[in-house]
């Protein structure tokens, strides 16, 4: 990377931070002013925001440009990541409104939270400093477990949100832990310099201090992408949080989590390799096993998507376990798919739904495929690509990541791996049988689909069919955004 | 003449689906009618195919244009098609609209989704037969499976979600670790100098002995449950049992025969060394398919289930043939497929038509029949015959090869066997017609029964005469194959005789065994001359 001089502070790559932000907090303000009832229009407001917070994200591509004396840097990693945030908020923003409504629980504050939320995300992915990834992911998390509690009225939402926060806590404790251990070892917080001062160290592995920091760190990330054994908390938050937020949840704040464990990893500690790599590919089995087993018994549709999310954390994991480019650029690809499929997903589980999160089974869905055809098929192509079956994005994801494994040995990984896509098709294909296959057990009137929701959809179906079909550019995108690290 | 003959082909039906998608639900006629258009339409383009097809060992109607490029990975869209893969296409083409015939009366509930998925499958298959491009073959292979799965799971028996699930499960634990493979094959490539998945370049890949155990393992497993070969086979009845009409046609048509095109195409000559080690294992897996299918079928009450295990023996045959790695084995095997799918084809078109007035498909509900329906009895007994492979029918050409081949291979002993096979398939197809069509016709609701309307006698004509023609004149269909036979059995031979094209041998005395008990027996080098040049990398 080129380095530019940078006179005092160059704002420039935190700009759709500044601006999230400001927009955030003037929705807060907004806010006093809405009257009950009408806060869809903050929606509105925000969702105009995230694009607008996308064209200045967009400009940056391409432009390398680092700040704060390179504790922020604006590379196409970042660029790619914050992309990747900013549709999964669009989303849960679309998917948020009506949702809400019907809870009861509309309240504008969810906004702005949401908002910011993005901002800590995009500091985790933009952040060249252990201190600064830090930060954004205590922004990142605080507003999130407010937003896991955010239906007061609901005993499973306020249990959500504590656990989420008690548990969040103590992973945030495990990562700042190895992140100062990490520090006493190399005497910076700066990635790169980290790297230069490992880097010169005849047997780093011999470090203990350093290896300790680095297994405690990668606990801390472990937590927040939720993968085994520390994937506990998942299911009960995924399952009480509101189910916007849930699906939010597991896009956004987990791919955030990859930017800044891959940043760290590949780039700060790339001569540990051999060691987390072992590490990471016994976490990989462990994750995608247990999602996928646990997964197969649920009947409630969210907590099913909770552990599948788990399994999927697992295949990301696979990926990064290979630690060459391929398997980063896997990684970034399938954030991305895995922010549209998985929102979509959920989207129809809230048009399935009704007042009080019932309707949230299998069996629910019986029937659904010849009484609301569309909405089916677009069910179909979440599940489908979810199952990692072509021609979806999806499945290309998938291939990316099983491909890194192969190409740098982990051949038995990658078996392992398909395996486990082989075992989580039977509880996709579950909600199939029942949408197409089975006979709706009961009369039930079919809520409206409201504009935002159907927006949703339709830029799910997009960006999971599309990037399937031709996946060259995005593919390419993800490439070169793994080459500036 | 076009150059896109093959790619207008295989999409025809997805144009065909837009369609069906403006018409309303209710239009049961016109959905029914349009479908039956696009089929027959993709049919009639896909005769150029047929009569411009030079017989020669070439791929043909090549088309190639860029698709992903990304990272270490360059896919294409490369399709075309040799001796072995134009008769399987024409196959398809040549069923399907009979598919969508026979769901004329069959199919009242879901028109259109039926529909949909009848068309989607087409695009499948026929994607699948003309990839010339391995990561475009995959995708192929595993859209097939979701309209096959709707089509059972949706349309078919009391049992169908299990065995809907069952098929999908069963094929999608094969094709993943075939992807596995086809990656780890793709590095290998790489490595070789390779810049792309194109199927051809990889012919003349040849990898070390250890290397190809594990990735002909990995293929052929996937090739085995599709085919199905014993112990595999055990989705198989349920899916034919469960599946509606139509989709029990493809299914044994055409479906099946992507696993033993996927020996031909890709197992066998990707892999030639380890194809020739597990031979044995695969020449007793089919015989013990051929003995097994044919001894079940045999104690079956339901005609449905007996003739699904009538498949799996048939393709026993075909896997044995294939196996023979000698002109006649490989080129009974390929026409056996055919065979297959026209014999087996109209079986179950058979039974779909007794099935629709009685509603029952058990044995013992029938009897006599021929004094009823005596249209459907000579179409049945013409069919059945041509099943057991009775000389005049296409069955006879097909086995009589496959014998042939096998006998003058290594697999001499287990020919001996597997002819035993075609004595019991006499046995349980005529014992069963005999049951069903003669005797007393004593169950006062067959006593009602009406012969073959027009419309059925329509599907069936076709066929029949296929039938003849391929039993009687063979000639035009082997001759278009033989090329690529011939070239295939070239492309296969086993370790030692062919070291040049060995980049990693090179230094080891020529015919050096690399693991004992590879070396190729005195039988199968009297079988195989000598071949001189291996296909070009294209």
């Amino acid at each position: 990377m080129d380095m530019i001089t940078i006179p005092a502070v160059n704002m420039t790559p935190i700009l759709p931070e500044i601006f999230l932000s400001v927009l955030a907090m003037a929705l807060l303000l907004i806010n006093v002013f809405v009257p009950s009832g009408q806060k869809s229009y903050l929606g509105y407001i925000s969702f105009v925001g995230v694009l607008a917070a996308g064209v200045l994200v967009g400009a940056g591509w391409g432009a390398p440009v680092e700040s704060f004396s390179g504790s922020v840097v604006q590379d196409n990693f970042a660029t790619f990541f914050k992309m990747i945030f900013l549709i999964s908020a669009g989303l849960a923003i679309l998917i948020s409104d009506q949702y809400m409504e019907r809870e009861g629980c509309n309240h504008g504050e969810l906004y702005p939270l949401i908002l910011f939320t993005v901002v800590g995300m995009m500091l985790m992915a933009a952040g060249t400093d252990l201190m600064t990834i830090f930060l954004g992911l205590e922004v990142m998390s605080v507003a999130l477990y407010v937003l896991a509690g955010f239906n007061r009225a609901s005993l499973k939402s306020n249990e959500a949100g504590l656990k989420y926060f008690l548990l969040g806590c103590f992973s945030t404790g495990f990562l700042l832990y190895g992140m100062a251990l990490t520090y006493g070892a190399t005497g910076t917080t700066r990635i790169t310099k980290i790297a230069a001062v490992v880097g010169q160290m005849t047997v780093p592995s011999a470090n203990i201090m350093l290896l300790a920091g680095m297994l405690l760190m990668l606990t801390g990330f472990a937590f927040k992408v939720a993968a085994a054994p520390f994937h506990m908390w998942t299911p009960d938050v995924y399952e009480g949080a509101p189910t916007p937020m849930t699906a939010f949840m597991s896009a956004g704040p987990k791919a955030a989590g990859f930017a800044a464990a891959l940043r760290i990893f590949l780039v700060a500690l790339p001569t540990l390799q051999i060691e987390w790599s072992q590490l990471l590919w016994v976490l990989a089995v462990l994750t995608m096993t247990v999602g996928n087993i646990t997964a197969l018994r649920q009947d409630n549709i969210k907590r099913m998507l909770a552990y599948s999310s788990i399994a999927h954390a697992g295949y990301a994991l696979v990926g990064f376990a290979a630690g060459n480019g391929t398997g980063a650029a896997g990684i970034l690809f399938y954030m991305l798919s895995y922010a549209f499929m998985n929102i979509g997903a959920f989207a129809v589980i809230i048009l399935i739904g009704k007042k009080g999160e019932a309707n949230g089974n299998v069996m629910d869905f019986a029937g659904l495929g010849f009484k609301h055809p569309a909405l089916a098929v677009a069910m179909s192509v979440f599940l489908f690509s979810l199952a990692g079956i072509p021609p979806t994005a999806g499945f290309i994801g998938k291939f990316y990541l099983f491909s890194a494994a192969v190409q740098k040995g982990y051949i038995w990984l990658a078996v392992l791996g398909v395996l486990n896509s082989a075992a989580s098709v039977y509880y996709y294909l579950r909600v199939m049988v029942y949408m197409y296959m089975k006979e709706p057990t009961e009369d039930f009137e079919w809520t409206r689909v409201s504009a935002p929701i159907a927006l949703s959809l339709l830029i799910s179906v997009a960006g999971t069919l599309v990037p399937g079909i031709v996946p060259s550019v995005v593919l390419q995108l993800a490439e070169q955004a793994v080459k500036l690290i | 003449m076009s150059n896109h003959l093959l790619s207008l082909t295989t999409f025809l039906p997805i144009l065909g689906v837009l369609l069906l998608l403006f018409i309303p639900k209710d239009s049961k006629g016109v959905l029914r009618g349009v479908a039956l258009a696009v089929t027959v339409v993709t049919f009639l383009v896909s005769l150029p195919i047929l009569t411009g097809f030079q017989s020669n060992a070439e791929f043909q109607f090549l088309e190639n244009a860029p698709w992903i490029a990304a990272g270490p990975f360059v896919m294409r869209y490369s399709v075309g098609i040799d001796g072995i893969s134009l008769w399987l296409v024409i196959l398809t083409t040549f069923i399907m609209p009979l598919a969508v015939l026979s769901t004329w009366t069959a199919v009242e509930e879901k028109v259109k989704e039926y529909m949909i998925c009848l068309l989607l499958l087409e695009t499948g298959m026929l994607g699948a037969f003309i990839s010339l491009d391995l990561f475009l073959f995959y995708i192929f292979w595993e859209v097939m499976l979701i309209p096959m799965y709707f089509i059972i799971g949706i349309w078919g028996g009391k049992n169908k979600i299990y065995a809907a699930i069952k098929f999908f499960i069963y094929t999608m634990v094969g094709s993943l670790l075939m992807l596995v493979a086809l990656i780890f094959l793709y590095f290998k490539g790489l490595d070789a100098g390779f810049s792309n998945f194109g199927l051809l370049q990889f012919f003349d890949l040849r990898l070390d002995p250890a290397t190809q155990t594990w990735l002909f393992l990995a293929f052929a497993l996937a090739f085995a449950i599709k085919v199905p070969m014993f112990p595999l086979h055990t989705w198989l009845p349920d899916a034919h049992t469960e599946a509606p009409t139509a989709g029990s046609v493809i299914l044994a048509a055409i479906l099946l025969k992507m696993g033993t095109y996927g020996y031909v195409r890709f197992a066998m000559p990707l892999f030639p060394d380890a194809a020739h080690r597990f031979t044995p294992l695969i020449a007793t897996l089919a015989v013990i398919g051929i003995i097994y299918a044919a001894l079940v079928a045999m104690v079956q009450e339901d005609v449905k289930k007996l003739v699904a295990y009538s498949s799996v023996a048939h393709l026993g045959f075909v896997m044995l043939g294939v196996f023979a790695f000698n002109t006649q084995g490989i080129t009974g095997g390929m026409l056996q497929m055919l065979n297959h799918g026209v014999s087996t084809g109209a079986l179950f078109l058979i039974v779909g038509f007794i099935y629709e007035r009685r509603h029952t498909r058990l044995i013992t509900d029938f009897g006599g029949l021929s004094k009823q329906m005596p249209i459907f009895a000579t179409i049945f007994m013409i069919v059945t015959l041509s099943s057991i492979g009775l000389p005049g029918t296409n069955g006879f050409v097909g086995e009589f090869l496959i014998l042939l081949g096998s006998f003058e291979s290594e697999l001499r002993w287990w020919a001996v066997i597997a002819s035993s096979g075609v004595i019991l398939s006499a046995v349980y197809m005529l014992w069963m017609f005999q049951r069903v069509m003669f005797g007393e016709l004593d169950n006062p609701k067959n006593q009602t029964l009406t012969d073959l309307n027009a419309r059925e006698i329509a599907i069936m004509v076709p066929l029949i005469a296929l039938i003849f023609i391929m039993g009687v004149y063979p000639n035009p269909f082997i001759e278009k194959m033989n090329p690529a036979v011939q070239k295939l059995v070239a492309q296969t031979k086993p370790l030692g005789m062919s070291a040049r094209q060995m980049p990693a041998m090179q230094g080891l005395p020529a015919g050096h065994p690399m693991v004992p008990g590879m070396a190729a027996p005195p039988a199968f080098e009297q079988a195989a001359p000598a071949v001189a040049e291996p296909n070009e990398v294209k």
